[in-house]
């Protein structure tokens, strides 16, 4: 048990947790922050995914201590009123349907965006081929990730 | 199910509250009249509306079905607002507790919720409407009949004088409610057939929408269960000694299911339940594993079997043919794995309890967490959160009795929730089958008879073996069987019921996904043994089914079927009907010699009647053809030594974005009443695979799922 400060959306938080609790338990039960959803815990389903320190991050599998003093991006710090140009793509095209992992595949699509601003067909499939969703949303998350880029 | 014809008896009824002004719900009558006067069993009613009209000229539009992706709190707020004439701006939505006999049947399953549901929510909008004309014309001192209602106004003719709903709803509140208000004609309709925006799309994308696992309540405890591996085992004894050392964990018992580990965050009873040392009674069932299942059912399936649909003599029509077709398909369990595992906030207190959980059964949550409790239904009182995927998984309250006893124990409100290894060991998996189909045929190339023998658990009777215990026939198992829709003399179709400890439930389509491989997989083989290009052999034999015929024609046109492909690629077709609605898909594969294949475009054709959500449909059938999809390429459940072997998504693969097909979806057109549109994508999507890569390789594939090394050349 030690104390670590995080950053997270802009706000400093200093939490007194075990040094082995992965950063999703962290952000969902110590700091009210329900946003980024638990999948299957071994960084398998993409639905946990977070951005530390601007990369994106399976917070499941990553425990608070590795975080200690870093900036953390969550799904409600993307933007502060659905804003951000994958919120609004994703809302044109209707991408969600039950949602719940759609935090995790719009935070790993602004990270693929930073990284590469107008990516290919193929671009989108390397970098979101590890975020699973059961209602089957790909398709049209393909297609908003091309319409937010023509946004950005 | 039948239910009483009781529309003459549907009344609406009105209340008014202090300040709230016009509140309208389309009730049927109470219940317990209805069963006293021996119209109905006391069975779940169909389901009805509650709409409120604020003086700050909100609609509110209480939801009773659960919202799990298909976007039923947007197309029945559709419904309502569309005969009220209200703007779509005025919208709210409220999701409805549970409630026994207030909203009618709460359950969300068989693509049931906008079909059974549509005329009397339009009723509940159409009355309020007419109330609201009413009141205006009242206030004029005018004709009602010279008034209109638009956009949320009442408006006076020849005056133009207008008055907000708002405005009008505490007088209309006062109003005697019409009993058969004037629906609208469609072609008046303003909302309905329109893809309105999705009402809680924005709170998908910013993390606001609340599912089970993310409701917080003050002194909240968290806590998992552990239940034995085995199914039909418990627990020997176990040693909590090491759980309780690790911090943060305040307590382990044993429950009914199995072990809860307590605590005060999710971390320290994940790590509870890892180190918690319990000593197992694994039961008889230890003993089987798939193969010993798949044995028993071969065995029992030479056995006595029950008819479920006898035309013509199958056994003559053998006897005089030229040549019999047989073939023998199967499938596996397959588990839901919604993304959102299996949770519920429960808390006991005071002889009460209130929960707050993903369920697409409210009100069966709210009996068995009384039964559990030993308290009575009205003491429970459940909300209904946003459902992170349900596809038949939800419609389940066994994780409800865990989170319960822990409430009651600890005496704190509790968080429980399953880990994923939990939840792929301990779903109601999709029924395991074999099908042993056969066919007369004619030198003539004419199929003179069908046979087709399920053999499969059944759901029914592991629910109330009291109702199957002289081998009655489970008229679901054999849904999509038993219908068989092609016009061949001498049918025959039965069932043999091979029950195991394996919990088996409702998953997406139900037994239409098996029987639907079976039945169009054997068409096909029926079609190239005759000859006969298999669209063409299907439409012959369904030349009196108008609405099979729509779809089939829609889908093969649209795919361009016929067009020659290069070497390698191969397209199939297959159609269903299930849930009031009629869907048809042609597959694209593309096949190397190695095996691997790519599914490159899905074309898929609905009749679901009336659209009343186009793009929710859409979304339906797109969302569909992904699960088919996955339960055909992957997604296969297996047992070892009484458990399942799968215990995550690395061993239960999904279909991932870089494997997704192009889907295109097209609705036929029609003003019929609408049909589901949640389920009847899943059943066409495996057999139409299947007739691809037959039409690429000359490879049949008869058991699921597919695997490249069945395809290698």
């Amino acid at each position: 048990m030690a104390t670590y400060t995080l950053t997270v959306n802009g706000n400093k938080h200093r939490v007194n947790v075990e040094d082995d609790m992965p950063l999703l338990w962290v952000l969902r039960d110590e700091i009210g922050l329900t946003g980024t959803k638990f999948g299957c815990g071994r960084g398998l389903c993409g639905t946990c995914t977070i951005h530390l320190d601007g990369e994106p991050t399976r917070s499941c599998m990553t425990p608070v201590e590795y975080a200690d003093g870093s900036e953390i991006t969550t799904i409600e710090g993307l933007s502060n009123d659905v804003s951000h140009p994958l919120q609004q793509a994703w809302i044109d095209e209707e991408v969600p349907q039950c949602g719940y992992c759609q935090s995790g595949q719009i935070m790993t699509a602004a990270a693929l965006l930073k990284r590469i601003p107008d990516p290919s067909d193929d671009d989108i499939d390397v970098a979101m081929k590890m975020n699973l969703c059961r209602c089957g949303t790909y398709q049209r998350i393909r297609k908003a990730i091309h319409k937010a880029a023509k946004g950005i | 199910m039948a239910h009483p014809t009781v529309s003459r008896r549907d009344f609406l009824k009105v209340s008014s509250t202090a300040g709230a002004g016009l509140m309208i719900g389309v009730f049927l009558p109470a219940k317990k009249r209805l069963v006293e006067a021996g119209l109905v069993s006391g069975q779940p009613f169909e389901p009805n509306a509650f709409l409120a009209i604020n003086p700050d000229n909100t609609v509110t539009v209480t939801v009773m079905k659960s919202e799990m992706g298909q976007q039923v709190r947007t197309s029945l707020p559709m419904i309502i607002a569309d005969e009220l004439d209200a703007d779509w701006s005025q919208v709210k939505i409220a999701q409805a507790d549970a409630h026994p006999d207030k909203y009618g049947s709460q359950g969300t399953g068989g693509s049931g919720s906008i079909r059974r549901s549509f005329q009397k929510l339009r009723k509940a909008g159409a009355a309020a409407r007419e109330m609201l004309i009413e009141a205006g014309a009242n206030e004029w001192n005018v004709d009602k009949s010279d008034c209109t209602v638009s956009n949320g106004k009442v408006v006076h003719s020849s005056t133009g004088r207008q008055f907000t709903f708002g405005e009008l709803t505490k007088k209309a509140a006062n109003l005697p409610v019409p009993e058969d208000p004037p629906l609208k004609n469609p072609k008046d309709f303003k909302f309905i057939g329109k893809s309105m925006p999705g009402l809680d799309t924005p709170s998908r994308v910013d993390g606001s929408a609340q599912f089970g696992m993310d409701v917080q309540l003050p002194d909240m405890l968290y806590a998992t269960v552990i239940r034995c591996p085995t199914f039909g085992g418990r627990v020997k004894s176990f040693d909590a000694h090491e759980a309780k050392k690790i911090n943060d964990v305040t307590d382990i018992f044993a429950i009914e299911g199995g072990i809860a580990v307590v605590g005060t965050n999710t971390w320290a009873v994940v790590k509870g339940q890892r180190t918690a040392d319990i000593k197992w009674d694994h039961g008889k069932f230890a003993k089987w594993d798939s193969s010993r299942i798949r044995n028993m059912m071969q065995k029992k399936g030479l056995g006595n079997a029950v008819v479920a649909r006898e035309e013509g003599n199958v056994a003559k029509a053998q006897k005089d043919a030229d040549n019999v077709l047989e073939a023998v398909y199967e499938v596996p369990f397959t588990s839901h794995a919604t993304m959102e595992p299996m949770n519920c906030v429960a808390h006991v207190n005071n002889g009460k309890c209130e929960i707050w959980v993903p369920t697409q059964a409210p009100q069966r949550v709210q009996t068995t967490a009384a039964e559990a409790l030993g308290i009575p239904e009205e003491k429970v009182t459940v909300h209904v959160t946003m459902l992170g995927g349900g596809f038949g998984r939800r419609l389940f309250a066994d994780y409800v009795i865990d989170a319960v006893e822990i409430s009651k124990k600890t005496g704190k409100p509790v968080l429980m929730l399953w880990t994923r290894e939990e939840d792929m060991a301990h779903d109601f998996y999709r029924p395991t089958s074999i099908h042993k189909l056969s066919s007369a045929m004619t030198k003539k190339n004419r199929a003179t008879s069908w046979s087709h023998r399920i053999i499969a658990p059944s759901i029914s009777a592991q629910r109330s073996p009291e109702t199957f215990s002289k081998g009655e026939l489970d008229r679901s198992a054999v849904n999509g069987a038993s219908n068989v829709p092609y016009e061949i003399p001498n049918i025959h179709v039965d069932y043999v019921m091979t029950n195991t400890q394996v919990p088996v439930g409702w998953w997406r389509s139900v037994y239409n996904s098996q029987n639907a491989f079976a039945n169009e997989g054997f068409i096909d083989e029926m079609a190239h043994a005759a000859g006969t290009d298999p669209y063409k052999f299907r439409l012959k034999l369904l030349k009196n089914s108008p609405r099979y015929l729509g779809v089939l024609k829609l889908a093969a046109e649209k795919a361009g079927w016929g067009k020659k492909l290069e070497k390698g690629r191969g397209r199939g077709i297959a159609v269903h009907k299930a849930f009031g609605s009629w869907a048809a898909q042609v597959a694209e594969v593309t096949v190397n010699r190695d095996g691997n294949f790519s599914v490159d475009r899905i074309v898929s054709a609905i009749d679901c009647g009336l659209a009343v959500h186009p793009d929710g449909v859409r979304m339906q059938m797109e969302s569909a053809i992904v699960f088919g999809l996955t339960s055909t390429l992957k997604g296969e459940i297996t047992i070892k030594d009484g458990a399942v072997v799968q215990s995550n998504f690395h061993e239960f693969e999904l279909l991932r974005i870089d494997e997704m097909p192009k889907v295109e979806t097209y609705i036929v057109e029609s003003n019929e009443a609408p049909g589901g549109a949640g389920e009847p994508g899943v059943p066409p999507v495996a057999p139409a695979m299947t007739n691809a890569i037959f039409d690429a390789t000359g490879i049949r594939i008869r058991k699921l799922p597919i695997r490249p090394e069945d395809l290698r050349v």
